[in-house]
């Protein structure tokens, strides 16, 4: 078990894996990640030895913006377009879609659950 | 895709010969425009755009952090004033 970037525990599993679990660290920056460490991407994240995790741990904190500071990045980029007034933060407003996608249906990630309308008209074939 | 580099960012020139001739009067006045797909550029900041949305000119204030996204973006083209039957309706 290898405590990385403070909260996450990844364990059994193959370290190009195991990083992922990191908010911000997906297959790619993992693999980097591990090559730039000089640890075997197939090698499990239980077979790590001390100096391997601490070169990770520095590769990481030196090259990665993850978890808690990329989450508030993340979200301070969504304020400023709110605070701005463009149209996408408008969008981001309401919890609509951003990127102009068709709301006439579906878009349920962004509006959430279905919310049934009482008595609506049913569109009245031929 | 995005715009190629070599040209740089797109302004109308008319709106930029415009701004540009404010900036040396000094004066504040609205400068309007139709051209909703020009960037904002830095020598913009501070001043007072008028955006056509298609019915009427809305005055948008240019600050610093709009440098960079288009005038058509903070003139909206659309008014949504709820559906038919909501209780709060024209609420925005």
């Amino acid at each position: 078990m290898a405590r990385i970037a403070g909260i996450d525990i990844p364990k059994n599993k193959r370290g190009e894996i195991g990083l992922t679990y990191i908010f911000g660290i997906g297959r790619s920056n993992a693999q980097k990640i591990l090559d730039l460490a000089g640890v075997d991407r197939n090698k499990k994240v239980q077979d790590w030895d001390d100096d391997e995790q601490n070169k990770i741990r520095t590769i990481i904190n030196d090259n990665f913006k993850i978890e808690g500071a990329l989450r508030s990045e993340v979200q301070m980029n969504i304020k400023r377009l709110m605070d701005i007034g463009c149209y996408r933060g408008i969008r981001h407003r309401l919890g609509l879609p951003v990127r102009g996608q068709s709301t006439k249906n579906n878009a349920r990630t962004r509006k959430g659950r279905k919310k049934t309308v009482a008595n609506k008209k049913k569109a009245t074939k031929g | 895709m995005s715009r190629s580099l070599k040209k740089g960012p797109y302004i109308h020139y008319k709106l930029e010969k415009k701004v540009m001739e404010l900036l040396e009067s000094k004066k504040k006045t609205v400068v309007k425009t139709w051209s909703r797909g020009s960037m904002i550029s830095p020598d913009f900041v501070g001043q007072t755009i008028a955006v056509h949305n298609g019915n009427k000119f809305i005055p948008v204030y240019i600050t610093e952090n709009m440098v960079g996204h288009k005038l058509g973006e903070f003139a909206p083209t659309r008014i949504f004033r709820g559906h038919a039957g909501n209780k709060d309706k024209g609420k925005k």
